[in-house]
């Protein structure tokens, strides 16, 4: 799933400087999930700014609504009548969603309330950890099913750096989260599947003109599109 | 491959190639546009040391560019091993330089990951990994003997390279250690540098599963000695650089003499010794002293160690 963090208050207030009509827009999707953007997170933001305007003195007029999801255009028309009475929209999703928010409404100011920031997975309740860069050319078939791109520091290739300690990345210092270090698992899982011989292979330079160095990607499914 | 059988015909090479048991020693670069520094630096090694490396922006603080540096160390007698790391250049920034570097007479070069981003300090930086350690070896090697880019496209006048990488023995998982330097001797490395050994029995330990895969006749092995300047430097070493091994005897051994000239004498001294235990170890070619930001010991530990004077190649 895609996550998001929310942005600190100070930075939203500052964003909504002088804006005195504002929708605040939750996404039920992947940023609901963890916890940042759904439904009930956006009330409560709409809450936080209407209670920080009162505080200021200030008229503010915000409400909140959320959509099943804002990167699809049907789901955006069925929030629309809402969206249509605020000139300001804060949004909750995910960079994709804000994206589609402000492409579907052009004439809106949308404003992002998150950092999205990566393609993680719950690890466990409340703990989420990146797994994909979306890299265009997966490599999971020769690496046990963990990704060296975005799980190893370095985006190493072919096996683990000086640096890796106790099963640890160099980058986990003391007083840090701990990081495990991508190619221990990597070695480790490629042994217990009886693939070591995968560890002597070389991995040539990867083609990073599938992934966002070849510039923005589309992708097109001629035989699913309509006649 | 020249006439003469040598890939580059660097001192270096040439020093390998002769039988000699091999001495190299570190200059790092100053955070400044100072070349006195650089050209004092190599000149205390250059008597004392075969060819010296020029660090790479090391522990990713900026620091005078390694082939500058190189090139000024060659002008003051040290003949350079460039350093690269793949932390700071995409391929086509690696194949540039080296074009330069060697059409300005640097011909050893050390690939490199690099250290974190997150350790120097520009930790807000992009990280560039385009490609690691092993593809770069293999990109140098093919420029060399192919004649050709990492794209596949001919160049008319190839680099004359030798080429090293670096391995750490004391780097986790263990048994991968040596794989990985045969993955590397593979991919066309001609020297390995080791991260500097403290834990000496780990070592030969390492030693004796390179042997077991023959990898001492396929490589030249260069056992890697930071001196320790005082026992505040092996307790931060110990505690808090990845993927180095100091075990609490060496700590000790230095803490027991007094602070300032007498931890550096024993420094030195635990230096030599451990030289000439290493040297005696089959299969190791050759010493790197990486004294860092304490250049001028280096030769009295050479002398110590007996590795003076060095040979002199017609
Ligand atoms: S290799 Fe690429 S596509 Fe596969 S998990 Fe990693 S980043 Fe995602
Ligand atoms: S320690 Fe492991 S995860 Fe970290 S950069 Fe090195 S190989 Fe990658």
């Amino acid at each position: 799933m895609i996550t998001a963090e929310r942005k600190p208050f100070e930075e939203i207030l500052e964003l909504l400087e002088g804006k005195e009509k504002v929708l605040v827009a939750g996404c039920e999707t992947c940023v609901a999930v963890c916890l940042t953007g759904g439904e009930k997170e956006a009330e409560i933001l709409a809450a936080e700014l209407s209670i920080k305007a009162k505080e200021d003195g200030r008229t503010l007029d915000v409400d909140h609504i959320s959509a099943i999801r804002q990167c699809e255009w049907e789901y955006l028309d069925a929030i629309a009548e809402k969206v249509e009475q605020y000139p300001v929209v804060i949004s909750m999703a995910c960079g994709i969603g804000i994206q589609s928010m402000a492409e579907r409404f052009p004439e809106k100011l949308v404003l992002p309330a998150v950092n999205t920031n990566m393609l993680g997975m719950p690890q466990e309740h409340a703990v989420w950890i990146e797994r994909c860069g979306a890299c265009g050319d997966c490599v999971l078939g020769v690496t046990g099913g963990i990704c060296p791109i975005v799980r190893c520091s370095k985006s190493l290739l072919n096996g683990p750096c000086g640096g890796s300690h106790d099963g640890l990345c160099e980058v986990t210092g003391p007083n840090k989260e701990e990081i495990p270090c991508a190619w221990q698992l990597i070695h480790d899982k490629l042994i217990a599947q009886g693939r070591q011989d995968l560890l002597m292979k070389v991995t040539p330079p990867k083609d990073w003109s599938k992934s966002n160095s070849g510039g923005p990607r589309t992708m097109v499914k001629e035989e699913a599109k309509p006649v | 491959m020249s006439d003469n059988g040598l890939k580059a015909g660097s001192n270096l090479e040439r020093m390998f190639a002769a039988g000699h048991f091999v001495v190299t020693g570190e200059c790092g670069p100053p955070k400044s546009a100072d070349y006195d520094i650089v050209a004092e630096k190599a000149k205390a090694l250059a008597s004392c040391t075969d060819a010296v490396n020029i660090t790479d922006n090391q522990t990713a603080v900026v620091r005078i560019a390694s082939m500058a540096a190189g090139y000024i160390a060659a002008q003051n007698g040290a003949e350079p091993i460039m350093q690269m790391t793949c932390r700071d250049r995409n391929r086509l920034a690696m194949q540039a330089d080296i074009l330069g570097a060697n059409a300005l007479g640097v011909y050893n070069i050390l690939c490199l990951t690099g250290d974190h981003i997150s350790f120097g300090n520009h930790p807000t930086a992009k990280g560039v990994h385009d490609i690691d350690s092993v593809n770069l070896i293999r990109m140098y090697k093919d420029m060399r003997d192919a004649k050709i880019f990492q794209c596949g496209e001919e160049m008319p006048v190839a680099p004359k390279l030798y080429i090293g990488c670096a391995e750490n023995p004391f780097g986790d998982p263990f048994e991968f250690r040596t794989l990985r330097l045969k993955k590397k001797i593979e991919a066309g490395a001609d020297f390995v540098q080791t991260q500097c050994i403290f834990n000496v029995p780990k070592f030969k330990k390492w030693m004796e599963m390179v042997r077991a895969e023959g990898l001492h006749q396929e490589i030249k092995i260069m056992a890697g000695i930071t001196p320790i300047k005082g026992a505040g430097m092996a307790r931060y070493m110990q505690k808090f650089v990845p993927g180095i091994d100091v075990p609490q005897e060496i700590v000790e051994r230095i803490a027991a003499k007094e602070k300032g000239a007498p931890q550096q004498e024993e420094g030195k001294k635990l230096g030599a010794e451990m030289i000439k235990d290493l040297a005696e170890v089959e299969g190791v070619h050759g010493v790197h002293i990486m004294a860092v930001e304490w250049e001028p010991a280096v030769p009295e530990i050479a002398e110590m160690a007996g590795l003076l004077p060095r040979p002199k190649l017609s």
